[in-house]
């Protein structure tokens, strides 16, 4: 299996007007390709760093991380980012938001824009290419976040507590349609949660970071043997294994009011 | 929403609606007509002294013999002079907010000075100004080109400043730099604090060409009603004061029709 994301040795420290932050201590993983990665953890433990760090958004203090065997040393087409909104452009329509990326990169081709269609047909978004964003239900708007980050093709999908500014049953409804697309598109993709149920039912692997330093202390892969074919988020949940991969994350974390 | 049946509670309710806006519309109009009115009255019967207030007919006599009062010219003289000075101000205004948007430094460094520039009145600088570009149409756009950029940069900026960071920072994921970002989600997502910018700035720099007009004292509506003053022809003060008011009303319309048209063509893309 081709390795997608590759950790080594990272670390990172900030300085702030009240001192130096020791953010990430000495992270080491990687991620195959295919594979949805769950980072779960406290606040405060650096997940949206790693992600901003794996961007290319701001350079690791040490170590080096590489994207598709390339070392990351700023912002490039190969990683997708994902954030806490959808952050869909009230002024253009659906279809001119899904081609930001593009234009951004300099990529609106022929054969570009033919993908997207193709996306926007694929997932039902086609017929409101001509809609706003504030015409769309909150689902809908994710989907064509979902999309505009695609559409660059990227190899390596972030997703920042990507569902964390939807009501609880939207969101369970978009974390299934997010990984369906995701899976039937065969992409890689790190998901950052502090939602462990969230984190468990949309991953193929889980890794939990410590309190700030934020390190890894736990990373291991989740299996739903029940089935054949592979569950959707909202099926796993029902799984009598889920409260046991939810347990073991729970003790891990230590949560203390 | 199907409009094929209406309850009657709706109907009530749209002709209500319907009914308190013609009222409204009404009333503004019978304000006028009054006004208008008592002073035509008035006028007639001498309890209003025409010589000092003037009076409608006479207003209107200016206004129709336009052939040997040169109103005409003086009219699109104010209107050239305050349509050239608020555009240079609108561009100057957004292209300087633009720069200091750009460099957190330089905005640091003109934040005082543009503090005190808005406090200042620009109409004291009206004598240095015509000293300097000479008493003409030049210190009348000048003037008004005071008056109108440092609100502008100052609005501006400020707009610039406050766009939602979560945009910026999904631009920036896709690589954009800062000239994108700004041309992408910056300036789009302050369009509508630009045409509030704009409808403001479109009254103050009619105050500047007019108070420009009043202290080079060649042409224009400004020059008409400080001469009418002095000659003490009420009539030419009121017509052009008059004239001065549908001169504002329509500026401001051509904005909001503007707004209409470039809002319509950014939303469709």
């Amino acid at each position: 299996m081709r390795e997608i994301l590759c950790f080594e040795n990272v670390s990172l420290t900030y300085q702030a007007d009240n001192g130096e932050v020791e953010a990430l201590r000495d992270i080491n993983f990687s991620v195959a390709e295919g594979e949805l990665v769950s980072i779960i953890g406290p606040s405060g433990c650096g997940k949206t760093t790693l992600l901003s760090l794996i961007a290319g958004l701001e350079p690791a203090t040490e170590g080096r991380i590489l994207v598709a065997g390339e070392e990351v040393s700023g912002v490039s087409g190969r990683t997708g980012y994902m954030l806490q909104k959808d952050n869909l452009l009230d002024w253009r329509t659906i279809y001119g938001n899904v081609i930001l990326g593009l234009e951004i990169h300099g990529m609106k081709n022929s054969e570009s824009i033919r993908y997207v269609e193709g996306l926007l047909k694929m997932y039902g978004l086609w017929e409101f290419c001509r809609k706003h964003p504030s015409q769309l239900s909150g689902g809908m708007r994710q989907r064509a976040a979902l999309i505009r980050t695609l559409a660059v093709k990227p190899e390596l999908l972030l997703l920042d507590e990507a569902f964390s500014a939807l009501d609880y049953q939207t969101r369970l409804v978009v974390a299934d349609d997010v990984y369906n697309i995701l899976k039937r598109e065969k992409k890689t993709a790190v998901i950052v949660t502090h939602d462990i149920s969230e984190g468990i039912s949309m991953a193929d692997r889980i890794i939990v970071f410590s309190k700030r330093p934020g390190k890894i202390s736990l990373d291991f892969r989740v299996e739903f043997p029940s089935s054949g074919e592979a569950l959707s988020p909202l099926k796993r949940r029902n799984e009598p294994i889920f409260r046991e991969y939810f347990n073991k994350i729970w003790k891990e974390l230590d949560v203390n009011v | 929403m199907s409009n094929t049946f209406e309850s009657s509670g709706r109907r009530e309710y749209l002709y209500n609606k319907k009914k308190n806006k013609i009222i409204v519309r009404v009333c503004q109009v019978a304000v006028l007509v009054l006004v208008i009115a008592i002073w035509e009255i008035g006028a007639r019967l001498g309890f209003i002294d025409s010589f000092i207030m003037s009076q409608p007919t006479r207003v209107l006599r200016t206004i129709s013999n336009f052939q040997n009062n040169n109103l005409l010219m003086h009219i699109g003289i104010t209107f050239l002079e305050t349509i050239i000075g608020f555009s240079l101000g609108a561009v100057m205004g957004i292209f300087i907010a633009m720069v200091l948007w750009w460099s957190d430094f330089l905005s640091k460094v003109a934040d005082p000075y543009l503090v005190v520039l808005n406090a200042l009145p620009k109409i004291a600088l009206g004598p240095v100004i015509i000293i300097w570009v000479g008493a003409g149409m030049q210190a009348v756009i000048v003037m008004a080109l005071a008056i109108s950029l440092v609100v502008t940069i100052m609005e501006m900026l400020n707009g610039f400043k406050n766009t939602d960071t979560e945009l910026i920072k999904m631009a920036k994921t896709f690589g954009a730099g800062k000239l994108q970002t700004f041309v992408k989600i910056v300036f789009p997502f302050n369009l509508a604090t630009l045409f509030n910018c704009l409808k403001i700035n479109i009254g103050l720099s009619l105050v500047g060409v007019i108070a420009g007009e009043f202290l080079v004292s060649r042409a224009g509506l400004g020059y008409l009603i400080v001469y009418g003053g002095q000659v003490f022809q009420m009539d030419l003060v009121m017509t052009s004061v008059i004239i001065l008011a549908a001169l504002a009303a329509l500026l401001y319309r051509l904005i909001v029709l503007f707004e209409y048209v470039v809002m319509k063509a950014v939303s469709n893309k």
